[in-house]
């Protein structure tokens, strides 16, 4: 059956390599990006490589009105991928804008959205899949990047929570945490080889992940049980190391 | 991808162009495709073949992309019918040293366009370009084999059957004798549907298979010597039997032969390999091909594949290779001894009015590139004028005093 699926952030690397997998499978496409001129050419790349309907839409965290966007969709979506991020500084505690900014686009505006898109489901009596983005950085913080990791570990339980409460409406959630992605937020940084994924990579374990109506999923697998063996580290060691 | 076999590729720093990976529009009355110049030659293939339509050029490997093939104007098996793939580019866009885009073409920017046609990404980054794409029947194409006992056959053999749109001679190096450039001649043309064979035709426009064998292991530097390459070289000419054969065969091993095999430059070692591409005018060409051959059994070199293709007419044009002649390239293994016979091979190309496959090429000096290519040095001098610091420079190009 064809489906519906809603992209939100589709100018990411990994939103742009889910889109191509369900592309092949003759889905219907609605993407939305800050710009529409960014997002153009990747409409043309996927209509034309595969030939299903894609439509852009303007989405910005910072200044959207989640309901606007989903009263400018053509319907509500079947599936949802979350992909927004923003990494920032890391060290911005004295910058109160570009902290906003890292909570806002990792967890006040997704956490908007997903309820927004939510309340419209249910209202509808419509099943449907989330699929929220979040990171590795959320299961402990750490100095490098704690701003962006409390942010992403607000998502990762409101995730949780979400499939929680849209298990008894035909909602199924999927949190999923990416450890290193090689993507443009990562651009120019060095990353162990071993431990980082590519963008098509982690498309395709979210892809499985729907498929199986899985609820967590680490990509790459490894990642959990890096992060069992972290969140385990006692703290009075933790505080002191550089991470 | 990094396909060229030299430096041209490699520098302090790299902009990597496979992000640059959107299709962007497709005219399907006139065949003109527009994509970023990060998309694979591959990628377009899968795409474009189910829908009837071939790259225009294609040189043996699927693994490059479309600004990679623009920056050396590469050129295929049907050079001497349809050019090579810069003849085919409508327009691209260029991020130059100055931080413009823009758009170039025959008409707009139009030196820009030409200096950047085969020039090795120097002029700056082509972020995306558009071209016309062939149209075709099937995905199969009608070959036909002949064998040549000697090079005078070989060499006959590629002009007369010039009429053939894609045409190559694989050469054997190591025969002497009477038997002195024998070749297998591989001729080609887009098969009809009703050429196929019942099974072909089933799927007509069946498109190349997506997974290649990954060859295992760097091969002992030893196991491609003279003895082995003439012992393989003798016993694939063999394999053809006299006269000539037809046949209807896919794409892709008549245009990829060595894609199937990832990696397959390991049978080299860890030494790796260089290729040699010269081309002679058709003037003496027979003499020059001969002193070259003559000089590779003297120096007891050997090549493992050895490709013999003809030019058609190509107008000169700065840096890009192609002109009206014979082609030939030869693959060595690295030896120490390889640099300075090479240095011999230069004279006699250049004594014979020839040139260099810059693509190709890791060691021909800054002089050398001056006297065969007669706009070198107005390239060079347009490109300084454009961009006095060099922006856009690689390891070749420093080595080539192109940049300082
Ligand atoms: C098995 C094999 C067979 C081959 N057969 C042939 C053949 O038959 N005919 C032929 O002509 N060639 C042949 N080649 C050579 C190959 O086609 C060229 O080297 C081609 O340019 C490689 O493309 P690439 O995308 O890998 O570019 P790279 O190797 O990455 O780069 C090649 C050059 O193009 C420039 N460049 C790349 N992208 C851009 C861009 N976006 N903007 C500006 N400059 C850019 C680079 O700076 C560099 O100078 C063959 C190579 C192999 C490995
Ligand atoms: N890269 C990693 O190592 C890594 C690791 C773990 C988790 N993740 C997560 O994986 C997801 C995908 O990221 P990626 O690696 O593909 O990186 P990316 O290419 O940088 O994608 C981030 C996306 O977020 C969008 N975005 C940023 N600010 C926004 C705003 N104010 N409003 C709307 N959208 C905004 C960006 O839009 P623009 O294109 O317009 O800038 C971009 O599309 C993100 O949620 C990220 O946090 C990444």
């Amino acid at each position: 059956m064809k489906k519906n699926i809603l992209l939100v952030g589709a100018n990411s690397d990994v939103a742009q390599a889910i889109a191509k997998l369900r592309a092949e499978n003759g889905h219907a496409l609605w993407l939305t990006g800050r710009s529409l001129e960014a997002l153009q050419p990747i409409v043309a790349d996927l209509k034309l490589r595969y030939e299903v309907e894609v439509s852009a839409f303007v989405y910005d965290a910072e200044t959207s009105n989640p309901e606007a966007l989903i009263l400018a969709l053509p319907g509500l979506p079947d599936e949802v991928h979350l992909a927004m991020g923003y990494l920032g500084n890391p060290i911005c505690i004295e910058d109160a804008a570009e902290t906003t900014r890292i909570m806002t686009v990792n967890f006040t505006a997704a956490v908007l959205l997903m309820n927004a898109l939510v309340r419209s489901l249910i209202q509808e009596k419509r099943n449907a899949v989330l699929v929220g983005i979040s990171s590795v950085a959320g299961d402990r913080g750490r100095k490098s990047n704690f701003l962006y990791g409390a942010a992403k570990a607000g998502f990762s339980t409101y995730l949780d929570g979400l499939r929680n409460f849209g298990y008894a409406h035909g909602i199924h959630v999927v949190t999923v945490k990416p450890g290193f992605i090689r993507s443009k937020m990562t651009a120019g940084l060095p990353l162990p080889g071993p431990l980082t994924a590519t963008p098509q990579q982690v498309a395709k374990a979210i892809v499985k992940a729907v498929r199986k109506r899985k609820g967590r999923v680490y990509v790459l697998p490894i990642w959990e049980l890096i992060m069992l063996i972290v969140r385990n580290i006692p703290d009075f060691v933790f505080k002191k190391m550089n991470l | 991808m990094g396909r060229c076999y030299g430096d041209s590729a490699l520098s302090a720093h790299i902009v990597d162009a496979r992000s640059l990976n959107h299709f962007l529009d497709f005219d399907s009355s006139s065949g003109l495709l527009t994509v970023e110049s990060g998309v694979t030659f591959d990628e377009i293939l899968q795409v474009f073949v189910p829908r009837g339509w071939f790259l225009p050029v294609t040189p043996g490997t699927r693994f490059v992309t479309a600004g990679g093939a623009l920056a050396s104007d590469v050129h295929g098996k049907n050079h001497h019918v349809d050019g090579s793939f810069s003849d085919h580019v409508l327009w691209f866009d260029l991020f130059t040293a100055s931080g413009q885009k823009l758009r170039c073409s025959r008409t707009e920017n139009a030196d820009l366009f030409h200096l950047s046609l085969g020039g090795m990404g120097l002029t700056g980054i082509v972020l995306a370009l558009a071209f016309y794409m062939k149209p075709i029947e099937t995905a199969y194409i009608r070959q036909h084999t002949v064998r040549c006992e000697n090079l005078d056959e070989t060499m006959a053999g590629l002009e007369s059957y010039g009429n053939w749109t894609n045409s190559v001679a694989w050469l054997d190096c190591m025969a002497g004798g009477k038997a002195f450039g024998r070749s297998i001649l591989m001729l080609g043309e887009s098969a009809k549907l009703q050429e196929l064979s019942p099974k072909q035709a089933l799927n007509p426009l069946k498109i190349h298979s997506t997974k290649g064998i990954p060859f295992p292991i760097d091969m002992p530097s030893f196991t491609l010597n003279r003895f082995t390459v003439q012992a393989f070289n003798r016993v694939y000419f063999n394999k053809h039997p006299k006269g000539s054969q037809d046949s209807v065969v896919h794409y892709e091993p008549f245009y990829y032969p060595l894609d199937k095999v990832l990696g397959w430059n390991r049978i080299y070692g860890k030494r790796g390999f260089t290729q040699y591409q010269l081309v002679v005018p058709h003037q003496d060409a027979r003499k020059g091909l001969q002193e070259v051959l003559e000089l590779l059994a003297k120096r007891r070199m050997s090549s493992f594949l050895t490709v013999l293709k003809i030019f058609g007419e190509q107008p000169e044009n700065y840096l890009r290779f192609p002109k009206a002649g014979f082609t030939l390239t030869l693959d060595f293994g690295i030896a120490d001894s390889l640099w300075p016979f090479l240095n011999e091979l230069d004279q006699v190309v250049e004594q014979y009015g020839g040139r260099l496959y810059l693509t190709k090429d890791v060691r021909m000096s800054a002089d050398f590139l001056r006297r065969t290519y007669p706009m070198a040095q107005e390239f060079i001098d347009k490109l300084k004028e454009m961009d006095p610091v060099g922006t856009f420079r690689s390891l070749q190009s420093e080595r080539l005093s192109i940049h300082a």
